[in-house]
């Protein structure tokens, strides 16, 4: 449970880190928060040649609005959505989404861009950047692009970055308070990776539905959107049966994968729970917490 | 003021929350680091070990001299087995270790571990006790046909006639998930080599210093006296520190090899993969009962995995013995079959974990009494009132004697507690909104404090369990006590410290416990099966009376009474219808010092020794958890939880306390949590804190605890053992609970743990029925 050697840098700046990457390429790793590549470099699952250590970069640790968007830098830690950050419905849903992502210790470290440059499908703001339509950053030392969600999760633990790009930036659209969120997420114990999380978001005008998102995390190999289900909330009044329905159909059409921890048709049961309760807590007139919640 | 019964604070907390706790990684400085290669297959032959020339690693070739670990039952259906301390040609489990490496830190031992190329030639494995006892299946040891190490039986004459005519009988299966104790700290040793004197030190986190320096000088082949096993604090134990691991073995001729300091520090991967499991048993109950729902005759096969090999020194025996010996529990019947095996698989070995097999079989007694609750169409509460024990002492259909116990009035006093009535109707108002809540119950009993009037049935070669106690006082009149328990979070040098204060006069604060040393303690049997307080707390306590009656002829002399006359208490030894006193430290002075003013040899009189060996005294308790079940994500969470237990004579309530809480917590783990999984080519698949769920604070509820105190008549103190209490009840409240709740879907439940992905599966063929 020690790393195999490695080679340590510590960058000072944005620049010296991506031309490190660019002198590495697959060989280096960037080192944010560090709570889940320090774990797998000690079971010696990872093994970077090169470890390039960010957390010197200060000015790559900020949170800007900036025209409708949220601008996260490379190293804001999950604690920073601890307290509400925007205005709008993301003000109180920000904060409730990240006391989901393991422990007090564990927030102070990680990072939100670390969580999305490690693309578990687990991890909830992978769900948030994919269902809320993020753009991703990144940056080389040729220059930046700006990557979609959509396009940035590839796979289990695979992104779209290449080998020397830094995930510099998030951009999350700062929704308006037309919009209802909600989030629900499966885990065994308090803190723990979820089994199944569910996101939902949905834009009233007229008590009516005029357009949804619906996210599930830790089903599939990345976050997903489910089309059918965001359709059939289009148009629609709120009400506990279409909850249900929709919940339904989002169970329907997942694809979920098996694991020690759940299998495919658990996911599947879980999917149904976490969307109904997610649809719940953003339109329902109670919120649902539940056991599970 | 009488000390024991009170809650006073543990001496132990000040250091350990402060950081000033040595455990065996604070001695790391300086010392070579050991790393083992382990087998990554389950069941093969060696067939090479390439060590690069840089290296320095040792495999069993290089051990000369060594011998294999070798535990023994005298039992005629017990097959023998042996250990060897690194595989020699055959592997039989995932982390059997080969290869023993150095390195000058533990990365460069790691790094070193890994350059060791072991190849194996990999055969098929059997890891479940139903495929290894089938007709041909692999033999994990040649000589054990059906991997059966222990086949153990008994049947009483009219079993069958009970059955015969009995109003109802049925049979249930149960199966218990395999566990890890996992105590905080793994495992870990400190062998130091002094080169004076030519002995070897191992400081090591264990729970039976002396049983391991006899079982690494025999397998060394050297006389103890060249060895001193001390531990130091240890992070936990909970029976997975009580076996002789081989590591520790190696650890020591390694020191003696290089003639230097050796340090292992088990980590957690490791810890899982290759320290001791439990609990992985497969049950099979029928049952008689007559039309008044008591019960007859129960008729029980026992299927206990004992993984790979017996460990030394309690042996593959203690988890299928103490099962067909403690089935019958709290229930009063006269006609019992059992069978019961410890069958070999290519797994990790077993050791003791908290509880041993009762977590198992009170699991599968109190499962089967609401199965049968629910045919005679009664109250769970109303079947074990019907079939406790009451009348006192009894013996049990295995001739077990229990001391007095409060089995029907501890369920009593639960039930009023909770109020069953109110919670039944409100389990009601919520089925019609749709949520489901449920009552679980479970009564037990437990032997505890055991010695070798109870072990010696077992007929092992290695039989414990007296304490001894020598007791000293100094010339400043401290006392100090050495004991051969070895305390390990039980806070035991508190609990005794009170005992001895009561017995003395002495000031708590001046009273030293001193264990965990084999240079300074006598020889003692460690601390597990809830026995210390009332073995080592009952030659402590006659030790200290002893002492006491020296200390009092004594002062007798200097205040010219009567012996009998004299009483000591709060640090004087004062003369009954006298008005004269001395305190104990003038006293210890003057036998020290100027002990020529007294006749005989007065320092002789400022130290005693006591031993206790008694066969041991019943515990008990019932548990009630209340539940609730999310049926679309097989959610289980806690509402309430209730304990009404009673350990005898309570020397520390508050540690009492703690130690109840503490067990409830591992038995919701075992109940809801935890599970060790093998696939089918005997991988272990949980080896990381991310796939064996530990339950956490946030976990567990808060535990309303109801204490009774049946002074028993069986110990020197009156005191019962609790430290395993805990675990025992708590799986089958929980899971019966779990069962009540989904009482509307008709699901029944006969496995631990429950996870929600399983309860999920047994809730949605229940709906799919429906």
């Amino acid at each position: 449970m020690k790393p195999a050697p490695f080679e340590y840098r510590a960058p000072a700046s944005a620049e010296e880190a991506t031309k490190i990457l660019a002198e590495t390429g697959d060989d280096g790793r960037i080192l944010a928060g560090g709570q889940t590549l320090v774990a797998a470099m000690n079971f010696r699952m990872a093994r970077p040649a090169v470890l390039i250590d960010i957390n010197r970069v200060g000015d790559l640790d900020y949170l800007h609005t900036e025209g409708g968007t949220l601008k996260i830098g490379a190293l804001t830690r999950h604690v920073a959505f601890e307290q509400p950050v925007v205005d709008g419905p993301l003000s109180a849903f920000l904060p409730y989404v990240a006391h989901h992502i393991a422990h007090l210790p564990i927030r102070m470290r990680g990072t939100f861009a670390g969580s999305c440059a490690h693309a578990d499908p687990a991890a909830e703001w992978c769900l948030v950047a994919r269902t809320l339509d993020a753009e991703m950053v990144a940056r080389s030392s040729k220059g930046e692009r700006v990557i979609l969600a959509a396009d940035f999760f590839v796979s289990i633990l695979t992104t779209d970055l290449a080998d020397d790009e830094l995930l510099a930036e998030i951009r999350l659209p700062i929704l308006d308070d037309s919009w209802r969120l909600g989030f629900a997420e499966f885990a065994r114990r308090a803190g723990d990776f979820a089994l199944t999380m569910g996101l939902a978001a949905a834009k009233i005008a007229d008590g009516r539905i005029v357009e949804a998102k619906i996210g599930i995390g830790a089903v599939e190999d990345r976050p997903v959107r489910i089309d059918a289900a965001e359709q059939a909330l289009v148009g629609e009044t709120p009400s506990p049966q279409l909850f249900e329905t929709v919940a339904d159909i989002a169970a329907n059409t997942v694809d979920p994968t098996s694991d020690l921890h759940a299998s495919a048709t658990y996911r599947r049961d879980l999917t149904r729970a976490m969307t109904r309760r997610a649809l719940q807590q953003a339109l329902g007139d109670a919120p649902d917490q539940g056991p599970g919640g | 003021m009488s000390l024991v019964g009170q809650r006073l604070k543990r001496r132990e907390d000040g250091p350990l929350i402060r950081g000033f706790g040595r455990y065996v990684s604070d001695m790391a400085a300086g010392a070579t680091f050991l790393r083992f290669v382990r087998s990554s297959f389950a069941c093969g032959t060696i067939t090479d070990v390439t060590i690069p020339d840089n290296i320095r690693a040792y495999t069993i070739e290089d051990l000369v001299g060594v011998d294999p670990i070798r535990p023994l039952l005298f039992r005629p259906d017990y097959v023998a087995t042996e250990q060897s301390v690194l595989a020699k040609t055959h592997i039989r489990f995932v982390g059997e270790p080969i290869v023993a490496v150095l390195g000058s830190s533990p990365e460069e031992a790691e790094d070193n571990a890994e350059r060791v190329i072991v190849a194996i030639d990999a055969t098929p494995a059997v890891t479940d006790v139903d495929a290894a006892t089938t007709t041909g299946a692999v033999r994990v040891h040649e000589q054990a046909a059906d991997n059966t190490l222990v086949d153990a039986k008994m049947r009483t004459e009219g079993l069958n006639d009970a059955f015969a005519n009995a109003a109802e009988t049925f049979e249930i299966g149960i199966e218990s998930g395999r566990q890890s104790a996992m105590p905080l700290e793994a495992r870990g040793g400190h062998a130091s080599f002094d080169r004076r004197t030519g002995r070897v030190t191992l400081h090591a986190s264990v729970q039976a210093p002396h049983q391991v320096r006899t079982g690494v000088a025999d397998a060394l082949g050297i006389d103890e006296a060249l060895i001193r096993v001390v531990a130091p604090d240890v992070g936990g134990g909970f029976g997975q520190k009580m076996q002789l691991s081989t590591e520790y073995v190696v650890a020591v001729w390694l020191a003696r090899h290089i003639r230097g300091d050796v340090i292992w520090i088990e980590d957690r991967h490791e810890n899982l993969m290759a320290s001791y499991h439990s609990r992985d048993q497969r049950y099979t109950l029928k049952a008689a009962f007559d039309d008044n729902a008591r019960l007859l005759a129960l008729d029980a096969d026992l299927r206990c995995n004992v993984g790979a090999y017996s460990t030394y020194p309690v042996t593959c025996g203690v988890e299928p013995l103490m099962a067909m010996g403690e089935l019958p529990g709290p229930y009063d019947f006269r006609e019992y079959g059992v069978r019961s095996r410890g069958i070999a698989t290519h797994t990790c070995p077993m050791a003791p974990y908290r509880g041993v097999s009762r977590p198992v079989i009170t699991f599968a007694i109190e499962r089967l009494m609401d199965t049968a609750a629910r045919r005679f169409g009664i109250e769970p509460a109303e079947i074990r009132r019907r079939n406790l024990i009451e009348d006192f002492p009894y013996t049990s259909v295995t001739g077990t004697r229990y001391d007095h116990g409060s089995y029907r009035e501890a369920l009593e006093k639960a039930l009023e507690t909770i109020d069953l009535p109110s919670f039944r109707g409100s389990q009601q108002e919520a089925r019609a909104d749709g949520r489901y809540i449920g009552i679980g119950f479970s009564t037990f009993n437990e032997r505890t404090g055991y010695g070798t009037p109870t072990f010696s049935t077992r007929s092992m070669e290695i039989t414990p369990g007296y304490e001894m106690v020598d007791i000293t006082m100094d010339p400043s009149g401290g006392i100090e006590a050495r004991i051969g328990a070895s305390p390990h979070g039980q806070g035991l040098a508190t609990s005794l410290s009170q005992i001895i204060a009561d017995e003395t006069g002495v000031d708590v604060r001046k009273i030293t416990i001193v264990h965990g040393d084999t240079d300074r303690t006598p020889y003692g049997w460690g601390t597990f099966a809830s026995r210390s307080i009332v073995i080592s707390g009952g030659a402590t306590k006659l030790a200290a009376a002893k002492l006491a009656e020296q200390i009092s002829t004594l002062a007798a002399h200097l205040l010219q009474a009567n012996p009998r006359d004299v009483v000591l208490s709060a640090g004087r030894a004062a003369a009954r219808g006298k008005d004269a006193d001395v305190g104990i430290a003038e006293i210890a002075r003057l036998a020290y010092h100027q002990s020529h003013q007294f006749t005989g040899n007065a320092y002789e009189k400022m130290s005693a020794r006591a031993s206790y060996d008694p066969a041991g005294a019943f515990a008990n308790a019932c548990h009630v958890a209340i539940v609730e079940v999310d049926p679309s994500t097989g959610q289980v969470q806690i509402k309430r939880y209730l304990t009404v237990e009673d350990a005898g004579r309570l020397i520390n309530p508050m540690i009492a306390d703690g130690q109840v809480r503490g067990g409830i917590a591992q038995g919701i783990g075992n109940a809801l949590y935890e599970e060790i999984i093998y696939d089918d080519a005997g991988n272990i698949l949980t080896t990381s804190l991310a796939d064996y769920l530990v339950p956490t604070a946030m976990e567990i509820p808060d535990i309303e605890i109801v204490h009774l105190e049946t002074i028993s008549d069986a110990t020197i103190t009156g005191a019962k053992g609790l430290g395993e209490g805990g675990t025992i009840g708590a799986p089958a409240a929980v899971i019966n609970a779990v069962v009540d709740a989904l009482q509307p879907l008709g699901v029944e439940i006969f496995e631990m743990p429950i996870t929600p992905q399983r309860l999920r599966e047994l809730i949605r063929d229940a709906q799919s029925m429906q």
